[in-house]
């Protein structure tokens, strides 16, 4: 069986600024894999590379054993390709990224009627299955900007449940967050983990990942210092910089 | 709405009865019995004036989006004339845009066989199309300005979302960053559209009967001059009230 995701030896720079210098990641069916690191360490721009939000300088990303093609300065070979693997790689943002001039439940069909080619009544059923799921059943009608940050984050949760994806991203999903509402979203996270589905998650919640992860990943000026079971990073890190970062986040 | 008990204090009782008084002393004072004769007259050219108007914005708009889009996004060689036509048509007079499309165009045209005798001959003898073209293209001039800053503002984010989400180029254009675009100026729109029914009038000088050219023939064939203006103004702002509650409609029908 192929892995869910496969990045190999993944560079990306910025102009000269080299933010990524070689780094790989296989996350399995079901695989929870956790990105840490402190800022500026590269581990948004690798969560971005792998559905070509941002295009790598040089590697290979395979996803459920289809490479991504690209041509020889790196770009995409084949917009389809691209568009067609991003709609299995369902996203969740930092800054939810809701669509501001559309109800929750229009956000969450969006991509299924528009993009998927659902009927719009088999999209609705399921969308409002899901706002249920995270508790915004009675939202429904609700523009974003009437919610509140976590709100909004569990409807974009839902909205990237939607698509039905084989692998979710997560970018910082609680750090946009007031303190109060990141344990609603971690809940619904944690939920998702729990029922198998493969994520990759960017995080700096350090309790949480060690929780749910699989395998954690710790990156530092754009390489992978330390990566193992999430038992092993934290409780017994190898690396003096790992050790240092632990202490200064808990 | 204002409720009834705010509506009674002496001040607003004093305005009200003020301009009833007003109303009242227009109707009884001054001449009105020319109206009946007329009215064939007027009902024509407030058709013109409205249908123009709704023509030069449909056609308008659409063209203000391409030259706000070539201008937000374009590569330069589409940058550059958008940005030159946008800027002539804003920095130049309307009337004088209408009067070089109609004494300027209008007058080359016949000189050349092949246009006499092609099928568009009759419309191009006539003004109208003269006044739409030079509506539509003043339109489009002053729009295309505000959808460029509209499609610059829409955040990257929401963008970025539909994107990572697969949404094809298209798609994304129609389903997002348009209706983005579009919502975050409406307010600019509504207004620039109450200044579009307000130049409508400059097309009246190249014989197009439309409603401010109807009151000029009232005024040159009776010598009666307020009375024709009273109600000219009147008709204007009521086009005004509907076009200002259309998009207070819209805009509340999407809110930011």
């Amino acid at each position: 069986m192929a892995d869910a995701i496969r990045v190999e030896n993944l560079f990306k720079s910025f102009g000269r600024f080299e933010v990524l210098k070689g780094v790989s990641l296989t996350a399995r069916k079901g695989d929870v894999v956790a990105i840490i690191g402190g800022s500026g360490s590269g581990k948004s721009t690798m969560l971005r590379c792998i559905n070509y939000l941002e295009t790598p300088t040089a590697g290979k990303i395979i996803i459920d054993g289809e490479e991504i093609k690209r041509r020889a300065d790196g770009s995409p070979a084949e917009r389809r390709q691209i568009e067609r693997i991003r709609t299995q790689l369902a996203m969740v943002f930092q800054q939810f990224n809701l669509w501001t001039h559309r109800t929750l439940l229009e956000n969450i069909i969006e991509v299924p009627v528009h993009v998927l080619g659902q009927s719009r009544a088999q999209a609705t059923e399921r969308a409002v299955e899901l706002l249920q799921r995270v508790g915004l059943g009675d939202k429904m009608k609700s523009f974003p900007a009437q919610l509140s940050g976590g709100q909004q984050q569990r409807a974009a949760i839902a909205r990237a449940l939607a698509v039905d994806p084989k692998a979710m991203l997560f970018d910082e999903p609680t750090s946009a967050l007031d303190p109060e509402l990141v344990g609603e979203v971690l809940n619904v996270i944690r939920d998702l983990a729990a029922e198998g589905r493969t994520m990759i998650l960017v995080t700096h919640e350090m309790k949480f990942a060690r929780e749910v992860a699989t395998h954690v990943i710790y990156l530092y000026q754009g390489r992978i210092e330390e990566q193992g079971p999430p038992a092993e990073l934290f409780g017994d890190p190898k690396s003096e910089r790992l050790q240092q970062f632990l202490r200064t986040v808990a | 709405m204002i409720p009834l008990k705010e509506l009674l204090q002496p001040h607003r009782i004093l305005l009200m009865a003020l301009f009833a008084g007003f109303v009242l002393w227009c109707a009884v004072s001054l001449r009105w019995d020319w109206i009946p004769q007329y009215l064939p007259l007027a009902a024509h050219g407030l058709w013109t004036t409205l249908w123009i108007l709704l023509a030069s914005i449909a056609l308008g708009f659409p063209l203000a989006m391409l030259l706000g889009l070539a201008q937000a996004v374009g590569p330069w060689y589409l940058a550059w004339p958008a940005k030159g036509l946008c800027t002539v048509i804003r920095g130049t007079p309307l009337l004088l845009q209408i009067w070089l499309l109609y004494y300027g165009l209008g007058s080359l045209f016949p000189q050349f066989p092949w246009i006499r005798g092609s099928e568009l001959w009759p419309y191009l003898r006539q003004a109208w199309p003269y006044a739409l073209t030079a509506l539509t293209l003043s339109y489009a001039g002053y729009e295309g300005e505000v959808m460029r800053g509209a499609f610059s503002s829409v955040a990257k984010g929401q963008l970025e979302a539909a994107r990572a989400f697969g949404m094809p180029r298209r798609t994304i254009f129609r389903r997002i960053w348009l209706p983005q675009a579009v919502r975050n100026v409406l307010p600019t729109l509504g207004g620039e559209t109450i200044l579009q029914l307000k130049a409508t009038p400059l097309i009246a000088t190249i014989t197009v009967i439309d409603i401010y050219a109807v009151s000029s023939r009232v005024r040159s064939d009776t010598f009666i001059v307020y009375e024709p203006l009273l109600l000219l103004a009147l008709v204007y702002i009521v086009i005004a009230l509907v076009i200002g509650q259309g998009f207070a409609w819209l805009e509340r029908r999407v809110p930011r």
